[in-house]
C-alpha cells in the first residue's frame, strides 16, 4: 500500500475530480459533526435552563421564609 | 424474572446510567475507523480505471446509504416495540433515530449527486437508487413532522411509530417499483457501468468505512437518546440530582 | 348528524324496539355513509372541479404543443388524480371526530376495521370513481392517444381505491391536529409512489402498443394488500388520535 499521489497538490486536484471528491467529503463530515454536536448543545441548554429554574425556586423559598419570619412576630404579639 | 432485563431496558434512568461508560469507547472507536477509512479511501486506495478519482466518493456514499436504510428499520422496530410493550425508552430511541437517519439520507443524496456530475455529466439523474433514496428522505421527514405535530408527547410517539411501521411495509414495494420504473425509462446513454467485482485494495477501506459508520450511528443514537431522555424526564428526581451534580455552586 | 341517520336505518330501529343496542353492521354503516356523502354535494364536486381546473392549467403552463401534451397526458392526469384524492381525504374522519361519533364507532363491538373500510369505500365511490370516469375526457383534451383511454380509466379506478385506503391511514393519524393539510400530504405522498408508477406504467404500455395486463395485475395486488392492511393501520391510528 502506498500513497497514490505524487505530491499534495495532485492529491488536492485529483486529476480534475478534486472539487467533487472534496465537496462530498466536506459536506459529509460537516453533517456528521453536526450530528454529534446537536445533542451536546441540547444538554448544555437543558443544564442552563435547569440551573435558572433552581435559582428561581430558591429565591421563592427564601421569599417565603422571609414572609414567614415577618408574619410570625405579628402572630405572637 | 427472566424478563427483568427487558423491563429494565425500558427504564430511561437505567439506560442513561448504563450507557455513560460506553460513550467514550464507542466514540473513539468510530472516529478512529472513520479517520483511517477516509485517509485510506482518499489517498491510498488505487484509482478506478473507468471513473478516475471521483469513485472515491463511494467510501462515503455507500456506508451512508446503508445506514440510511438500516436506520429506518431501527426506527420502525423501536416504534413497534414501543407500541406493543408500551415502553417509554423505545419511543425516545425512535425519535432520536429519525433526524439521524434523515441526515444520513441527506449525505447519501448529496454525495450521490456530486458523484453524478463527473460520472454522468449531471448532478441529478432520476436513477433508481437515487430516487428511492429521495423517497426514503421524504419518509423520514414525514415521521419527524408527525412526531412534532402533537401537543401531547405520547400521541406524537404513537402516531409517528405507526407511520414508521406503515413506511416499513412500503419500503420494499417502493424500491421494487422504482427499480421497475427506472428500467422502463432508462435512456440508453445513461447505462451504469456494471460494478462487477471490486478489487480488495478498494474493498478493505470500504469495509472500514462501513464499520466506522455503524459504530458512529450507534454512538450518535445513544447521544441523541440521552439528551432526549434528560429533556423528557426533566421533572424526575434522578435527572435533578444528575443535573445538580456538576454545578454544586448553585446549591450553596 | 350521524345519530339521526342511524335512527332512521332499519337496524337501529329494531334495536331501539328491543331495547338492546345493536351495533350497525357493515352494510348499514356503508349505507349511512353513502347517504351522508351524497348529501354533502360539495365534497363530491370539489375534488372533480379541482382535478379539471388544474389539468386545464397544464397546457397554459407547458404550452399547447399537441405532441408534448400527448407524451405527458397520462402522467399529468395521474398526478392530478393523486392530489385530488389526497386533498379530499382530509375530511374523511374530521366531521365524525369533531362531533364525537368517531369515538362511538371506536367503542362499538364491531371491529373498527369494518367501519373504516365502509368509510373508505364510500370515499372511493364519490371521489376516485368519478375521477376515473372523467379521466378519458381529460385525456382527450390533453391529446392522449386513443389507446390510452381504457387503461387510463381502469388503472385510475383500481389505483384510486388503493390511494383512498392508504390515505385513510394518514387522515386517521392527523385527524386530531388542527391544520393537517400539508402534513397529511407530506406523510402520505411517499406511500403513493408505487401506485403512481404502475398506474402511469399501464397507460404508457398501452400507448406504446404493449399489453398492460401485468401493471393492472400489480395494481390489483397492491389494492388487495392495502384493503387487508390499511384499515387495520387506520383503526390503530384512530385509537391513537382519540387518546389525544
Amino acid at each position: 500500500m502506498q500513497f497514490q499521489f505524487e505530491n499534495f497538490a495532485s492529491f488536492l486536484t485529483m486529476n480534475g475530480h478534486g472539487p467533487y471528491v472534496w465537496a462530498a467529503y466536506g459536506v459529509a463530515v460537516m453533517v456528521l459533526v453536526a450530528l454529534v454536536v446537536a445533542p451536546l448543545l441540547r444538554q448544555k441548554k437543558l443544564r442552563k435552563e435547569f440551573s435558572r429554574q433552581l435559582r428561581q425556586e430558591e429565591a421563592r423559598h427564601r421569599a417565603a421564609a422571609q414572609r414567614k419570619a415577618q408574619s410570625e412576630p405579628a402572630a405572637t404579639a | 424474572m427472566s424478563w427483568q432485563w427487558f423491563h429494565r431496558l425500558g427504564s430511561p434512568r437505567w439506560f442513561y446510567q448504563k450507557t455513560s461508560g460506553w460513550l467514550p469507547w464507542l466514540g473513539a472507536a468510530s472516529l478512529l475507523l472513520l479517520a483511517v477509512g477516509m485517509a485510506w479511501g482518499l489517498g491510498f486506495a488505487p484509482q478506478d480505471s473507468k471513473q478516475g478519482n471521483s469513485y472515491r466518493i463511494i467510501y462515503i456514499h455507500v456506508p451512508a446509504a446503508f445506514l440510511a436504510l438500516a436506520g429506518y428499520y431501527i426506527m420502525a422496530i423501536c416504534g413497534a416495540v414501543g407500541l406493543i410493550w408500551k415502553m417509554k425508552l423505545s419511543f425516545v430511541v425512535m425519535r432520536a433515530a429519525a433526524p439521524i437517519g434523515a441526515a444520513l439520507t441527506f449525505i447519501a443524496l448529496f454525495t450521490g449527486a456530486v458523484w453524478g456530475k463527473p460520472t454522468w455529466g449531471a448532478y441529478w439523474v432520476w436513477d433508481a437508487r437515487i430516487t428511492s433514496m429521495l423517497i426514503l428522505f421524504f419518509l423520514y421527514l414525514g415521521v419527524m413532522a408527525l412526531s412534532g405535530a402533537f401537543a401531547r408527547e405520547q400521541s406524537g410517539d404513537k402516531a409517528s411509530a405507526l407511520l414508521a411501521l406503515v413506511g416499513t411495509v412500503n419500503i420494499p414495494i417502493i424500491y421494487k417499483s422504482v427499480d421497475w420504473w427506472f428500467t422502463l425509462h432508462q435512456p440508453a446513454t445513461l447505462k451504469l457501468t456494471q460494478a462487477s467485482t471490486i478489487d480488495p485494495s478498494m474493498f478493505y477501506p470500504l469495509i472500514t468505512m462501513i464499520a466506522g459508520f455503524y459504530l458512529f450511528y450507534a454512538w450518535v443514537l445513544i447521544l441523541h437518546t440521552r439528551s432526549l431522555v434528560l429533556q423528557r424526564e426533566w421533572r424526575t428526581q434522578w435527572v435533578r440530582e444528575l443535573l445538580e451534580k456538576p454545578a454544586p455552586a448553585a446549591r450553596a | 348528524m350521524r345519530v339521526d341517520s342511524l335512527a332512521s336505518s332499519p337496524g337501529a330501529a329494531e334495536s331501539g324496539a328491543t331495547g338492546s343496542v345493536r351495533p350497525p353492521g357493515f352494510y348499514t354503516l356503508f349505507r349511512t355513509e353513502f347517504i351522508l356523502a351524497v348529501r354533502r354535494r360539495s365534497d363530491i364536486v370539489n375534488p372533480l372541479l379541482f382535478f379539471v381546473t388544474v389539468l386545464a392549467m397544464m397546457p397554459l403552463g407547458i404550452g399547447p404543443d399537441p405532441e408534448m401534451l400527448a407524451r405527458m397526458a397520462g402522467g399529468l392526469i395521474w398526478v392530478m388524480a393523486l392530489l385530488a384524492t389526497l386533498l379530499s381525504q382530509e375530511s374523511l374522519f374530521r366531521g365524525d371526530y369533531e362531533d364525537g361519533s368517531l369515538e362511538q364507532l371506536a367503542l362499538q363491538t364491531q371491529p373498527l376495521y369494518f367501519s373504516v373500510l365502509a368509510k373508505v369505500l364510500v370515499h372511493w365511490l364519490v371521489t376516485g370513481l368519478p375521477l376515473a370516469v372523467l379521466s378519458p375526457l381529460l385525456g382527450m383534451m390533453l391529446n392522449l392517444g386513443e389507446a390510452g383511454y381504457w387503461p387510463l380509466f381502469m388503472s385510475l379506478a383500481l389505483g384510486t381505491a388503493s390511494l383512498s385506503l392508504i390515505g385513510a391511514v394518514g387522515a386517521a393519524l392527523t385527524v386530531a391536529l388542527r391544520r393537517p393539510g400539508l402534513l397529511l400530504a407530506l406523510i402520505i405522498m411517499p406511500l403513493y409512489v408505487p401506485v403512481l408508477i404502475f398506474g402511469t406504467g399501464a397507460v404508457q404500455a398501452a400507448l406504446d402498443g404493449y399489453g398492460y395486463g401485468p401493471q393492472m395485475a400489480i395494481l390489483g395486488a397492491i389494492l388487495a394488500a392495502a384493503a387487508a392492511l390499511a384499515p387495520l393501520a387506520a383503526a390503530g391510528a384512530i385509537r391513537i388520535s382519540l387518546e389525544n
